[in-house]
């Protein structure tokens, strides 16, 4: 990594992670992502192009969402602008748009939910700051509702659990209803139908990939080590998320997950059916889509026959997961009940490493002092492990097994704290470039502040939206793009598998 | 005249606080959650969740940990509310409970910490940028409405007594369907306007947090997800889905 000390003017840090700036309106009004073309919302069940009645169909929208969903109920109601949240959005610390506010941001459709559902609204809109529906306001809800990355940092804030993800995913869900999708999200969604895959890789091309990494795989450690593609039979299914077939530093997890599998001498296939484990359905809020893309996990199991599901490092992945499939395509009576349903890799790999199966060489990751990113949609939304707080501890424990030198960041930007990576939630897309590195701020300060004082030299994720985001964002911050790891990559390095030579043996 | 008056008003601001609140949540609990979306640090079992609520309530655990001073003026005015409001109980029983007796006294210098708390916190939605951009004018009629109650109240107990002997005889009359007559001080008339209107607003006004914070899914639900299935009603009529890999998909 390159000295911070060459790069002290670079004028895009806070003093500290969470330094307020002050308000400065319409800072990010600008800031739009294009919009899905009428084939993609099509894809998706929606309306290809904005309604002629799409203000009646909007009004409408809502109110099932309030009578279909309590929490976008309750949200709406509850609040009373205490302003507690006001300084935790990551966007609104790096934009200084008063309407990245948490409150600001709910307050945009709650002002619309109040002018046409409550008594107060209908006869007092002054005094509530009720207002009506009009293109104006569908345009800022698309402007303000994609520079939210669901990451719930909000929620822990707020007293009453407000949790702005839930009504900005009724918002998208509200729009996309009406024929105003988001080219990102909508465009995914649909290629995933299509191929399985939100890069749309069909199996050939899928399987070219997985064998290039079994030959490095093979250069590295003189063993074969396998990354197996729909084999009927094997007892385990990993699904991962397809950046792990391409990008890096994705690419290094996948192969450390399969040096874990080996090792451990369990079956495993990947699925080209299931052959993605982002599911975009969350970050549109559509419940069908969501169901859609997490029945294809349910059909990819049944008809490889597995035993178990393990899902790789993949942060909003693992939130529906861990949270959510069973409800979606359960039950899975037909898997083995000795084990949770879906794993996550981690849990696997700390079982491994704790039964002492796994022969680690702690040493072979000491040039790196690393700390760890919670990757906000495991923080605060899923668990792992059997206790409380296992989705901070497990992924520490593993790293604490495999490396020696770990120092975490300030405790106000870690765990449930956590700040998003600035991409999360349908934003990781290049017309969103800018916003994504204000709102990477707060974390990179934290960064440089553990860097400055440990010499942290690697940052851990296990999402594969926080590996790319940071891929991209962290050279504008002046650290090394490869400063930014996958956990399984820091576990490949001090794996030692039964035959692989090591220096040692060379010398 | 003025009696039968203020009877009606607190009759009928009585129905409107109860059936109102009480179809709200009516409506909260009969809502389904469709997915679990507990929030972290979110507890494995149903008595960490009842433990979880009791902080949130009792000590507003996740307001302490995200903004101290808002934490200390809302939790003066809270709690300064709550004993004064049990204070008052004195007022609706023939013979005054022991613990009422007890805290009373409290009750009387409580009115300042329910002061010094919205005081507090009207100053922060003046002064504070953030804060005042989100207020609206409801929020500040909110904290004047309840200024105006406490001012009143604390008047009525340090500076200006009203007859409370009346008073009481008037609201023990009330609860048994018996109008009597009521004094006539400006001041405690103030004071019970004002609690009417605060009655009648609680169900169509940000005074829903009160029930609400029992009802936020982000924070009641148990950290069951992997074992626990919850379909909805609404969920569960949806088209069923296709069984099996369509051919033209199969790898």
């Amino acid at each position: 990594m390159a000295p911070l000390d060459d790069k002290k003017d670079v004028p895009m840090f806070s003093d500290y992670p969470q330094q307020i700036p002050k308000i400065e309106c319409g800072a990010s009004l600008d800031t739009d992502t294009f919009k899905a073309y009428p084939e993609h919302n099509e894809a998706l069940g929606f309306p290809g192009e904005l309604l002629p009645n799409w203000k009646e169909v909007a009004i409408a929208k809502m109110g099932e969402l309030a009578k279909k969903n309590r929490a976008f109920q309750v949200y709406l109601d509850a609040c009373v602008k205490c302003g507690a949240c006001t300084d935790k959005c990551q966007y609104f610390l790096g934009t200084s748009d008063p309407k990245n506010m948490p409150v600001a941001r709910q307050d945009l459709l709650r002002s619309v939910y109040r002018r046409y559902f409550t008594f107060a609204g209908k006869y007092f809109p002054w005094l509530v700051g009720a207002r009506d529906l009009t293109k104006e306001v569908l345009d800022e809800w698309y402007t303000y509702y994609h520079q939210c990355s669901q990451c719930r940092r909000c929620a822990v804030a707020c007293p009453y659990g407000i949790d702005t993800a839930e009504i900005s995913m009724a918002a998208r869900e509200i729009l996309d209803s009406v024929g105003v999708g988001q080219k990102y999200c909508n465009e995914i969604i649909a290629k995933l139908k299509k191929t399985g895959n939100n890069l749309g890789l069909n199996p050939k091309a899928l399987r070219a990939t997985l064998e290039d990494m079994e030959e490095d795989l093979l250069d590295e450690t003189g063993v074969e080590v396998k990354i197996p593609l729909d084999v009927k039979g094997a007892d385990i299914l990993l699904i991962t998320p397809s950046a792990d077939f391409f990008a890096e530093p994705h690419i290094e997890g996948l192969m450390g997950y399969a040096k874990v599998f080996h090792s451990a001498g369990v079956s495993w296939t990947l699925s080209s059916y299931a052959s993605e484990a982002a599911n975009f359905g969350m970050f549109i809020g559509s419940y069908e889509n969501m169901r859609e893309v997490s029945w294809r996990i349910r059909q990819a199991a049944k008809d490889l026959g597995v035993k178990r599901i393990i899902f790789g490092e993949c942060g909003h992945a693992w939130r529906v997961a861990y949270s959510f499939l069973n409800t979606l395509a359960g039950p899975f009576d037909f898997l083995d009940q000795n084990y949770p349903i879906p794993q996550h890799i981690l849990e696997f790999t700390l079982d491994e490493i704790e039964s002492g199966r796994l022969k680690i060489d702690k040493s072979r990751n000491d040039e790196h002092v690393v700390t760890f990113h919670d990757s906000c949609n495991v923080a605060r939304g899923s668990a792992m492990g059997d206790k409380e707080g296992g989705q901070f501890d497990v992924p520490r424990a593993v790293l604490k097994a495999v490396c020696n030198n770990f120092h975490d960041m300030e405790r106000d930007t870690i765990r449930e704290n956590t700040f998003c990576c600035g991409g999360g939630g349908g934003l990781l897309t290049d017309d969103l470039m800018d916003l994504r590195i204000k709102g990477a701020k707060p974390r990179m300060t934290a960064l440089k502040q553990v860097a400055d004082e440990h010499g942290v030299n690697k940052m851990v994720a296990i999402c594969a939206i926080c590996k790319t985001q940071f891929a991209k964002v962290m050279p504008k911050y002046g650290f090394d793009m490869d400063t930014i790891q996958s956990a399984h990559q820091l576990v490949a390095n001090a794996v030692i598998l039964d035959g692989q030579e090591t220096e040692d043996d060379a010398e | 005249m003025i009696s039968t008056v203020y009877a009606v008003l607190f009759y009928l601001a009585t129905i409107l606080l109860v059936v109102g609140v009480g179809m709200r949540v009516w409506k909260y609990a009969t809502t389904p959650v469709p997915l679990n979306i507990v929030v972290s640090p979110a507890p494995r079992t149903k008595r960490g969740v009842v433990f979880r609520m009791f902080r949130e309530v009792i000590f507003f655990e996740s307001l302490f940990k995200s903004n101290k001073w808002i934490w200390i003026f809302a939790y003066l005015f809270h709690w300064g509310m709550l004993i004064v409001l049990l204070r008052h109980l004195r007022y609706f029983t023939l013979n005054t409970w022991w613990w009422v007796e007890i805290i009373s006294p409290i009750g009387r210098l409580m009115a300042f910490a329910m002061l010094a708390g919205l005081l507090g916190l009207w100053a922060r939605r003046v002064l504070q940028e953030r804060i005042r951009y989100i207020s609206n004018p409801s929020d500040h009629l909110m904290l004047a409405l309840l200024v105006g109650i406490a001012a009143s109240g604390a008047l009525m107990s340090y500076v200006t007594h009203t007859d409370i002997i009346m008073v009481k005889a008037y609201m023990l009359g009330l609860l048994r369907f018996r109008i009597g007559d009521m004094p006539t001080d400006p001041i405690l008339m103030v004071h019970l306007g004002l609690v009417a209107l605060l009655m009648i607003i609680f169900p169509i006004s940000k005074l829903l947090h009160v029930p609400g914070v029992f009802f936020a899914p982000s924070r009641t639900l148990v950290d069951n997800a992997r074992e626990k299935r919850r379909v909805s009603k609404w969920a569960r009529n949806l088209p069923p889905l296709p069984e099996g890999i369509p051919a033209n998909e199969e790898a």
